[in-house]
């Protein structure tokens, strides 16, 4: 069996194929150093949590450890591949510094104690302010890498027990404009393509979305296509020359903030050179002319003048997509963390729908989940919505969840949209929220304009529950921290950005008195004595399978119905995608296959919002605009970014990720192979702009907006001029600081910089546009930046060493069993 | 005839609705969608102001095409004292005290935009109407955003 090195070589060996075939296995391994697969004594089904591609691996496990893991051949999302978080970072569940007791605040410090002490903290704040001031006083701010089962059961408490209507996830970050992108154009949540498109396409179009980092498998499967015969062509949008961007027909790279306007010239050439179904518009969409009228005023010179992108290049993409056979598009943060970003997620769907492109192989479109399991914080109601894609606004929805919970209508508040992230976080700003419990996420480095949101968390008169795996920055600002669990310690199912329904067992006890979520919210339900109508308990189950077949009965005759699956089904084989009922009871590749849609108005998830004011519809307006379930075209105008460079801050500022790393590397930073491979932050400019301000590799500069600064060293690449890029996963919790910077001279969290501005439709943050500087600080001396060499952090000049992770990264492939 | 006297009302309203939403746009400096989507919205009736004025030239009307509600020295110093407040106190009534002033603005501005677009349709003026056609959606919306906006702003402020 082969031997390689993940570190230097993320997405392995090819193994090439053609249009139309299945993608050949691959299995990946890797285990403790000096063990064999012989000295395996158990394999542990389970799934990827440390990305959203949904990757099916085995846990190895011997003398009740976890020693390694192997990618699963039979599943259809990565027929046995690993990334290479999952191939290393299973070693930090064992990390010396894991939470194993509840901690308490004492005198201003965090003390150890028991389970006891903390949940009658908990419970006891909880109750004297819904005593005090009610339900608005709490706020759930969860994840998007808890399982199905843990969002469920937190929903149907939080939403039905305690009858808060603030209640979201981290997801508000990464996947809320996918939600909401979809609503607008099919009225529902539900991803309508399948990674398997990816198989049969001649274009595939990625939308801000650095694949080969975010889903480092899924671009192995496009790399094995482009390796192959009649490779597709693909089409990249991207400030940032990433891989995608280096394998692309065409590479567009657009000024930070003008998605929209490039996406109203493409559509404006495609229906300028009738490359339109209109057959299938007839039949199938509601909204074409308003959107031909819209992007009248877009012709390419136009578009290609506000995105500073050349005009050749934009037809020649326009072409692409409006001649394709069988069009493929995945759309990520570059549109969804950016100006406009519901707007612009929409025109994606549009091209789709112009062409009449869904539903069949090769013709889908993924908007993209930034996380492991944020689908199911969606579908569960633990992220701003209502479980089984309910429509807050449709009273026949609310009568319904209520009658599958028991309780009043009434009790569950749904007088507005469920309070979004962003907006919680004014509320404890402005002291309306008192209580504030968070799960398995550290806000105190992922949410915009650090110094604000710090100052939030450490309020007074804010009581802050951190449920965690680890001490993060946010826990060490909290009342009460509670061990959790994590990936391998507890069972549960999980899905995938597209809808494929993974099972995660149980491998290893968690470490001391660490415990599942699932079973804190449990506890935390039965110290409240939540009650149903009848006086019966609320939560009805006492284990993973439980909640599981409460859950299924919440999605019946949903979109997203689960009520065909069990685990028994998910044990052995592959995963399965939803909607599996008794009509799809081997689940469903892909939705709208026959052109109906899930948007009738009363069975529609939303009405949808004005793209701009982010106002939404009413249900008679809605009715009037579609009343046949047909999927809705929805035309966007340009609106110029909000913070624009300057004269005193002249680059536009995007942040983003690395493939070695997730999200605030709680565990990636942990593992040996990861943190050695990108071991700190750093800044890169292009040659132009590191030229201008006589700047070099491995400069250590200064980023600075009006709201921070950041310390890092350069790494010169080839994006466009004018933007300085920063990744985001860097805090403090191994630095000096704990949980924020120390001094002026030590901020290295991207998002001291990031602006508190949101996309008014979605509400999600935008990350990828705000002013900012840079200033040398002290020259590099020849010492090269700490970025790795490998992706899109790719040095221009020469002489940097390649990152490579050396004998302990060597991790192996396989063929076929 | 008294087309002039709507277009000038309009010019007078929208010019009036461009400078309250900036105006709320500042007081609110740390509420940040009010802060960004008023300042989006006011760029619409300012694009209305300068085409009223573009219009009124037709009926011997000198209406200024530059809409008077750039913010002065004063007024930013304002809002630099509104972010400082913004962060100390509960400013969500003046948030829901706002909301509806602008409701109710924004609802003349549109009643002005229907009297206009009924006076063009009498006096068969094309122009005139097709500015009203593609200026009043807007308006519409504008009206629409300070209603969603207050909904979902007004429990809270009001139960806590």
């Amino acid at each position: 069996m082969p031997r390689v090195d993940r570190i230097a070589e993320p997405w392995g060996t090819r193994t090439p194929y053609g249009p139309g075939e299945p993608w050949p296995v691959r299995v990946d391994s890797f285990l403790e150093a000096g063990l064999g697969e012989q000295d395996v004594e158990r394999w542990v089904q389970s799934a990827s949590i440390l990305h959203s591609n949904g990757d099916a691996m085995d846990i190895a496990v011997r003398a009740g450890r976890i020693v390694g893991v192997r990618g699963r051949a039979a599943d259809r999302v990565n027929r046995g591949r690993l990334d290479p978080k999952d191939l290393y970072a299973w070693q930090s569940g064992r990390a010396p510094d894991r939470l194993t007791r509840p901690l308490v605040r004492e005198n201003g410090r965090l003390v150890e104690s028991d389970w006891e002490t903390a949940m009658d903290r908990v419970t006891g704040n909880l109750r004297r302010l819904l005593a005090d001031q009610g339900p608005s006083a709490v706020g759930f701010y969860t994840t998007g890498q808890l399982f199905l089962e843990e969002y469920y059961t937190l929903a149907l408490l939080a939403h039905g027990g305690i009858g808060t209507n603030h209640v979201d996830g981290n997801t508000r970050l990464c996947t809320a404009t996918a939600a909401a992108a979809l609503k607008e154009s099919f009225g529902c949540d539900g991803q309508p393509g399948s990674y398997a498109d990816v198989d049969h396409a001649d274009v595939i179009a990625l939308y801000g979305h650095n694949v080969a980092e975010t889903q480092s498998v899924l671009w192995s499967r496009v790399l094995d296509r482009l390796a192959g015969p009649n490779p597709p062509a693909l089409v990249c949008v991207d400030p940032r020359e990433t891989e995608v961007a280096r394998a692309a027909a065409v590479h567009l790279a657009p000024r930070p903030g003008t998605n929209v306007a490039l996406m109203n010239g493409l559509l404006h050439e495609i229906i300028a050179n009738g490359w339109i179904d209109e057959g299938y518009l007839r039949s199938h969409t509601v909204g074409f002319e308003e959107l031909r009228e819209r992007v009248a005023a877009w012709p390419p010179e136009e578009a290609a003048r506000v995105c500073d992108v050349p005009v050749a290049d934009l037809r020649e993409a326009a072409r692409l997509l409006g001649t394709a056979e069988r069009l493929l598009s995945t759309v990520l943060q570059g549109f969804y963390q950016a100006h406009q970003a519901t707007a612009a997620a929409v025109q994606v769907n549009n091209v789709h729908l112009l062409r009449g492109m869904l539903g069949r192989p090769g013709c889908g479109v993924l908007q993209m989940n930034g996380q492991p399991t944020a689908q199911n914080t969606r579908e569960c109601g633990a992220d701003g919505d209502l479980p089984g894609f309910r429509n807050w606004a449709n009273e026949a929805h609310v009568r319904d969840l209520a009658r599958v919970w028991n309780i009043d209508p009434m009790d569950i508040p749904h007088y507005s949209p469920p309070t979004h992230a962003m907006q919680m976080f004014r509320y404890a700003e402005e002291g309306s929220i008192r209580f504030l419990y968070v799960i398995g996420t550290n806000p105190a480095v992922s949410l915009p304009e650090l110094r604000r949101v710090r100052s939030i968390l450490a309020r007074e008169g804010l009581f802050l529950v951190v449920q965690d795996i680890f001490l993060s920055e946010t826990a060490r600002l909290a009342d009460v921290v509670l061990p959790a669990a994590t990936w391998g310690e507890k069972t549960g199912t999980f899905t995938n950005a597209d809808r494929t329904v993974h099972l995660s067992d149980q491998a290893v006890d968690p470490p001391g008195e660490a415990r599942s979520d699932l079973d804190i919210f449990l506890d935390l339900a039965r110290r409240l004595d939540l009650r149903d109508k009848d006086g019966a308990p609320l939560v009805k189950w006492s284990d993973p399978e439980g909640a599981f077949e409460g859950w299924k009965e919440c999605s019946r005759g949903r979109p997203c119905d689960y009520t065909g699956l069990t685990y028994a089904m998910l044990r052995g084989g592959s995963g399965v995608q939803w909607p599996c009922d008794e009509a799809h009871p081997v689940g469903t590749e892909r939705l709208y296959a026959d052109g109906r849609f899930f948007s009738a108005p009363d069975y529609c998830e939303g009405y949808g919002r004005d793209l701009v004011t982010g106002a939404p519809l009413s249900d008679t307006e809605y009715k009037a605009l579609n009343p046949g379930a047909k999927a809705i075209i929805k035309a966007a105008e340009y609106v110029p970014p909000h913070e624009p460079p300057g004269e005193e801050f002249p680059l536009c500022l995007i942040t983003g990720r690395t493939l070695y790393h997730f999200h605030t590397r709680t565990k990636t930073g942990r593992t040996p192979q990861l943190r050695q491979a990108a071991p700190q932050v750093w800044a890169e400019l292009s040659p132009g702009e590191a030229a201008r301000a006589g700047l070099a590799e491995g400069d250590l500069l200064e980023v600075a907006t009006p709201r921070g600064t950041v310390r890092a060293r350069l790494r010169v690449t080839a994006m466009r001029d004018g933007v300085v890029f920063l990744p985001f996963h860097y805090g403090y919790w191994d630095e000096p600081g704990g949980s924020g910077p120390r001094d002026a001279e030590s901020g290295r969290a991207a998002n001291e910089l990031t602006v508190t501005d949101w996309d008014p439709v979605s509400k999600q943050p935008l990350f990828k546009t705000a002013a900012a500087r840079v200033r040398l600080v002290e020259p590099g001396g020849g010492e090269p930046s700490p970025a790795p060499t490998t992706a899109a952090s790719r040095p221009v000049a020469p002489g940097v060493p390649a990152t490579a992770g050396g004998e302990a990264a060597l991790a192996r492939e396989g063929g076929a069993a | 005839m008294k087309l002039d006297l709507v277009l000038k009302e309009l010019h007078r309203a929208e010019n009036g609705l461009a400078h309250l939403l900036l105006r709320m746009s500042e007081r609110h400096r740390t509420d940040h969608e009010t802060y960004y989507v008023a300042r989006d919205l006011a760029a619409w009736s300012r694009d209305h102001v300068r085409l009223l004025a573009e219009a009124g030239e037709g009926y011997g009307l000198e209406l200024d095409p530059s809409p008077a509600g750039e913010s002065t020295p004063v007024e930013r110093m304002r809002e630099k004292a509104a972010e400082w407040l913004g962060r100390r106190q509960e400013p969500g009534l003046l948030l829901l005290a706002d909301f509806r002033h602008l409701y109710r603005e924004a609802a003349g501005v549109s009643m002005d935009w229907e009297l206009l677009a009924q006076a063009a349709q009498g006096a068969r003026r094309r122009e005139l109407l097709e500015l009203a056609r593609s200026c009043h959606p807007r308006t519409l919306r504008q009206l629409r955003w300070a209603d969603s906006r207050l909904k979902d702003t007004a429990t809270q402020v009001l139960v806590s």
